[in-house]
């Protein structure tokens, strides 16, 4: 422990403690920027300044130590004056647009300006430019961008794909696309942690609310919305519900308030998922010999791209199982449009997801229908979805829960899960375990897989065969298991693989938080849910078995394979 | 009014006397990272603003060279912009009336010239290829080791812990405690604010001061690989330690009759004692690697049983024969070889001077320690003849300063001719040519010729031709290995393309160089040939590094090493160096910047615990 002393307040803290955490644990405020817990420490913007004793020269907070004895000052006039001065540079490399910023309101900079009361600029304003693919789902705006470097680190450190790079030393200093690359040409995953982790509006998603206003104000198309397991513990963050009380059935109400003709819920096709995955992967385990690569998920298009861009080799490997936003545009646009009797033209096929990821996975061409139609026509994220109900004027205390509707608004218990790391996994075994042993197991069962961790895994029974399961959230984390795989070090059989960390609940299209990482927070909602469904079991789901009898006859079976099957290839990204 | 008065300084002229000063120190230790086009273009307009405004290229065209510099570093203009500089430069060179201009366009030039595809880059891709910033002193030091941590743990009174992070690096802390040429103190950041830290004084405090030679450091399990290092030198050593510690097992095969190598047969014993040299031997012989002595690799069958008897070779002979001088009667008597003389002086071997004019021939490092061992040996009178001047002399201004204080007298601008020889066959002299110094060489130093004047006879009893080094690799090139020169041409991975299981490095690759490049070598063969054998073991020390101090950063005078007296150190070979205090060791320590962990290093390029 350290004794020390910050503004008169005598405290003890572990060893190794930095001023900020040590202030901040004892109510003592020390304002940040760039400062983001666990990743990115490095002192670049220089707001969370404090004084020393008998010392000129202030220093950081955020990565400096506490020592025996320190005293420190958090508000002196050589720390105001310059923290001031270094907002303010900050701001003459901003450009500050906050009334049209998807930022605005959620934003750091603006929150420490607005608190430090920043006057008229003090400095000549001057941003850089950057030309940027506005097609791609994911947009850097360099005359925004404040050079924190969090988006270099959660690349570097988080997902291991080094997108983002400092592109000149000294007096231009300008982030970028490793060497300047075009964007579409990087190895970006598209997992949009970058924009979550960005404090201002320098990174965001391609915002397709304008698209998504033009279909339901067109009277020719039937806009059918299908939200993610993942959206239900994140959408009323910003209207300041509790997870009770931000449903998927209160946000259907909503919906359809705004003219959205039908609304389901992806955790259907979820189950229809599983039914496919599992079957795929019992098939799997009947040729896999021990030392055999693992079949992996394949339903976080995260995932798939970075699979893609760096393990090419192993696209074999992966389920070949649609995610559940493609089977679900699949079955609207076959099985559905038959039943309301419209054609798949008639139909506008949008989905909501927690993930940026999702816009270019239903752009693939592969994704296409021979018509030349998207099974889903267009993705929104958590945030376009929260804009768009803002931007109705639309109190969501005010609106009741309804249903969703029939029939792909039915889901399980084990389909909600899927939007945690582990959930597919857990889904996947109760699934496999019936399919195996004409039973049910307990729904809990498989909990092992549960959890917060980089990496779990757990063995469990199948036909009196052992089958290890490994979990992995995370590409960092991903990257490591499939070394280790490739080298031996690690053998299994199924792998089930999340591109954010904590899954889809901390996907890169939730609702931001300014240094929070929300993942663990959310997670419980689907938990939640999924122990007081009724409804616990891909197979149980009516709705599943009614597609499977009405449609596609079995798993696997070819009207499913054509359906519901895809075949991923490097150069399709 | 008087007529004439005298000049005064202003205050005004002072401050910016001090400016300039500044620029100087900050320029003397530019990081590497920086983006080539903008120093040209910081540099255009820094000679800008010392323009008088009178002639037309310099007031106008080093502005616009600055322009067009700054349009190419934002990766606008196009090729035509670099072609409009390259015209720009070479008028205002050619142009300007005087060297305020001339003189900062012609370095421009050079630098556009010199960075094109660098330029282009910018141009083209939108980005600069110069590399991120990183610790300064970390890389500069050719093993990179992590100096900041050390001299934290020197500050902390954490010897033995400073000597075992050093060893995570560099298994010689001792030997490069004492002759290390310290490249890491050329580019540290203290630079900026007064001085250098003295590392390898820190370094030397360290090792005098830990109470054990070697901490037991990870060692991974027996891998059963066998590997062979042919030579016992700092190279070969440094990567017997490390791939013994990655749990190989590693037999080093030695020509000679003790480990070292140069370490010992090339550096007397009053710049680094065998003891301290043995300190650092025998913990790298704790690790259980197997030694040879006496162990000749003569010739291609040899090479091949050992080949055959390992699973990997790692070649480490260095550089030991001798270059010849070409003179008259250079194989007279009296006439020494530099590589003889310390070789012999290694082995204890010491020759008797007593009375003796010598003469040494050359200004590197290796002539100064031959001067000195000949004052050592009782010779009369001591004089190194050197062809240039002693300001371009090779050698650490130290080692030159050293021998001077000892008594040698350097005869600069001198170029030998002859050796004059009695009857006998024995030298009596060394006729040198004075030459004057003129017009830089190719590689920036100005080149001497001869002066229209009559020789000169300096008088010698002994003659010592220390001016260089050849590679002993014929048999390696019968063996089939590649060549360039006398070096043997292994890769920047100390591997050869088409000789697999088969690495090299050290001074039989670079040529005679430095200790701490030699252990480099070491340290990436080791890295690389674990890497050959399917391994991929790292070598980590797991020593905590203190926080740093955080002292406001003023002036502070840079620490001073001590020697013993010059007129007591001259009489023997015992170790020159004197102890430096805990009061001045701590001071230094705590003049560190600590780049690990302010600045880029905090984000990128920072400490690495492992490799």
């Amino acid at each position: 422990m350290v004794k020390l002393t910050i503004d008169e307040t005598v405290m003890e803290v572990p060893t190794g403690t930095t001023i900020l955490e040590a202030a901040r644990s004892h109510g003592i405020n020390i304002p940040t920027l760039c400062y983001y817990k666990n990743l990115n420490d490095i002192g670049a913007c220089r707001v969370c300044l404090v004084e020393l004793k008998d010392k000129d020269k202030l220093v950081t907070a955020c990565n400096t130590n506490v020592a025996e004895d320190m005293v420190v000052y958090t508000n002196t006039p050589a720390v105001r004056e310059a923290r001031q001065t270094n907002v303010e540079l900050i701001l003459s490399q901003h450009r500050v647009a906050c009334t049209s910023c998807v930022r605005g309101g959620n934003c750091s900079l603006q929150t420490l300006s607005n608190q430090l009361g920043a006057k008229e600029p003090a400095y000549q304003e001057e941003w850089a430019d950057n030309q940027w693919d506005m097609t791609f789902p994911l947009i850097r705006d360099n005359s925004k961008c404040i050079k924190c470097m969090r988006c270099i680190q959660v690349c570097d450190h988080i997902q291991s794909l080094h997108v983002w790079d400092v592109l000149y030393p000294g007096t231009q200093s300008t982030i970028g696309v490793h060497e300047n690359k075009a964007i579409c040409d990087s190895n970006c995953s598209l997992c949009g942690q970058c924009i979550t982790h960005c404090p201002v509006g320098a990174l965001s998603e391609r915002d397709d609310v304008g698209r998504m206003k033009k279909a339901l104000a067109d009277p020719n198309v039937t806009t059918v919305v299908q939200i993610a397991p993942a959206i239900r513990t994140a959408w009323g963050e910003a209207f300041g519900l509790t997870p009770q009380e931000a449903t998927v059935q209160r946000l259907a109400t909503i919906l359809r308030h705004i003219g959205f003709d039908i609304v389901f819920d992806t955790t259907f096709s979820a189950d229809l998922t599983i039914m496919e995955e599992s079957s795929e992967f019992l098939k799997f385990m009947q040729h896999k010999q021990p030392d055999d690569l693992p079949m992996f998920t394949s339903c976080c298009p995260g995932w798939v791209r970075f699979a893609k861009s760096e393990y090419p080799e192993l696209l074999d490997q992966l389920s070949t199982s649609k995610s559940p936003q493609q089977m679900f545009g699949a079955v609207t646009k076959t099985w559905y449009a038959d039943k309301i009797g419209l054609t798949p033209k008639q139909i506008f096929s949008v989905s909501i997801m927690p993930c940026v990821a999702k816009k270019a996975e239903a752009e693939l061409p592969s994704m296409t229908r021979d018509d030349g139609t998207p099974d889903v026509d267009l993705v929104l994220t958590t945030r376009e979805i929260t804009r768009m109900i803002k931007s109705e004027y639309l109190d969501p205390k005010n609106f009741a829960e309804s249903r969703l509707d029939d029939p792909l608004g039915i889901g399980s218990g084990a389909g909600v899960i899927f939007g945690s790391t582990g959930g597919v996994m857990e889904a996947a075994l109760r699934s496999a375990y019936y399919f195996v042993n004409g039973e049910n197991a307990d729904a809990d069962t498989f909990k092992a897989v549960r959890g917060e961790n980089g990496c779990r895994e757990v063995t469990t029974q199948l036909g009196g065969k052992d089958v290890k399961a490994i979990v992995v959230n995370g590409l960092a984390n991903t990257r490591q298991l499939i070394e280790n795989l490739k080298a031996g070090k690690v053998h299994c059989d199924f792998v089930e693989v999340m591109a954010c960390p904590g899954g889809c609940v901390g996907g890169g299209g939730q609702p931001i938080h300014d240094g929070e990482e929300m993942a663990a927070r959310r997670a419980p909602t689907l938990y939640r849910l999924d122990h007081n469904d009724q409804l616990r079991f891909s197979h149980d789901n009516p709705s599943i078995k009614m597609v499977y009898q009405e449609y596609l006859g079995d798993p696997l079976s070819d009207t499913a394979e054509h359906l519901l099957h895809t075949h991923h290839v490097a150069s399709e990204r | 009014m008087s007529r004439l008065s005298l000049d005064t300084t202003t205050a005004a002229e002072k401050t910016a006397a001090a400016l300039y000063q500044s620029v100087q120190l900050r320029m003397a230790v530019t990081p590497t990272s920086v983006c080539p086009v903008e120093i040209a273009s910081a540099y255009a307009k820094l000679c800008h603003s010392q323009s008088c405004g009178k002639c037309v290229p310099c007031r106008i065209g080093l502005g616009q060279l600055g322009e067009l510099l700054d349009e190419v570093k934002t990766g606008h203009g196009s090729e035509a912009t670099l072609d409009l500089i390259e015209r720009t430069a070479r008028s205002i060179k050619n142009s300007a009336d005087c060297a305020i201009g001339y003189q900062a366009a012609a370095e421009v030039l050079r630098d556009v010239i010199a960075f094109r595809p660098d330029f282009e880059n910018h141009l083209e891709k939108g980005y600069c290829l110069a590399p991120h910033q990183g610790i300064p002193c970390v890389r500069e030091c050719p093993a990179h080791v992590d100096i900041p941590g050390y001299i934290a743990l020197i500050g902390a009174h954490r010897n033995d812990e400073a000597v075992q992070l050093i060893r995570q690096d560099n298994p010689f802390p001792t030997a490069c405690a004492f002759v290390c040429e310290h490249p890491c103190e050329n580019q540290c950041r203290r630079n900026i604010v007064d001085k250098s830290i003295n590392i390898r004084g820190l370094k030397t405090y360290a090792v005098d001061n830990a109470a054990i030679d070697i901490l037991p450091m990870p060692k991974a399990a027996p891998t059963g690989k066998k590997i062979g290092v042919i030579g016992g030198g700092p190279s070969g050593l440094t990567a017997a330690f490390y791939l013994q510690l990655m749990g190989h097992s590693v037999t080093v095969y030695e020509k000679r009759h003790h480990l070292g190598g140069m370490l010992r047969y090339g550096i007397p014993s009053y710049r680094l004692d065998r003891h301290d040299l043995q300190r650092d031997i025998d913990s790298i012989l704790t690790t259980g690697v197997q030694v040879h002595m006496d162990y000749d690799i003569a010739s291609v069958a040899d090479f091949q049983k050992l080949q055959a008897d390992n699973d990997a070779l790692y070649i480490a002979i260095g550089a030991h024969s001798d270059k010849k001088l070409r003179i008259p009667n250079e194989d007279a008597q009296g006439v020494l070889s530099a590589v003889e003389l310390l070789r012999g002086i290694g082995d204890h071997k010491m020759p008797d001077f007593s009375g003796k004019k010598v003469v040494v021939v050359g200004g590197g490092n290796v002539a100064m320690d031959v001067a000195r061992s000949s004052v050592r040996l009782g010779a009369e009178k001591v004089t190194v003849a050197y062809r240039r001047r002693q300001e371009d002399m090779t050698a650490l201004p130290d080692e030159v300063q050293g021998a001077i204080a000892e008594g040698c007298v350097i005869a600069e601008l001198m170029a030998p001719i002859k050796v004059e020889v009695d009857d006998q066959d024995q030298a009596t002299a060394l006729w040198v040519q004075p030459q004057i110094v003129g017009p830089y060489d190719r590689k920036g130093r100005p080149a001497p010729r001869d002066a229209a004047v009559d020789p000169v006879r300096l008088e010698a009893d002994i003659v010592i031709v220390p001016i260089g080094q050849n590679v002993d690799s014929d048999m390696f090139e019968a063996a089939g290995l590649p060549r360039k020169w006398q070096n043997l041409a292994a890769s920047n991975a100390t591997d050869f393309p088409d000789n697999a299981g088969i690495f090299s490095g050290g001074d039989c690759v670079t040529g005679p160089a430095t200790v701490i490049k030699a252990i480099a070598a070491g340290k990436v063969a080791a890295a690389n040939m674990d890497s050959y054998l399917g391994f991929n073991h790292h070598i980590h020390a797991d020593i905590d590094i203190p926080d740093p101090q955080l002292n406001d950063p003023v002036p502070c005078g840079r620490m001073a090493l001590k020697e013993r007296p010059a007129a007591a150190r001259r009489q023997d070979f015992e170790n020159m160096a004197l102890p430096t205090s805990d009061e001045e060791a701590a001071q230094e320590a705590a003049r560190c910047l600590r780049c690990d962990h302010f600045g880029y290093a905090a984000f990128r390029g920072g400490r690495e615990t492992q490799w």
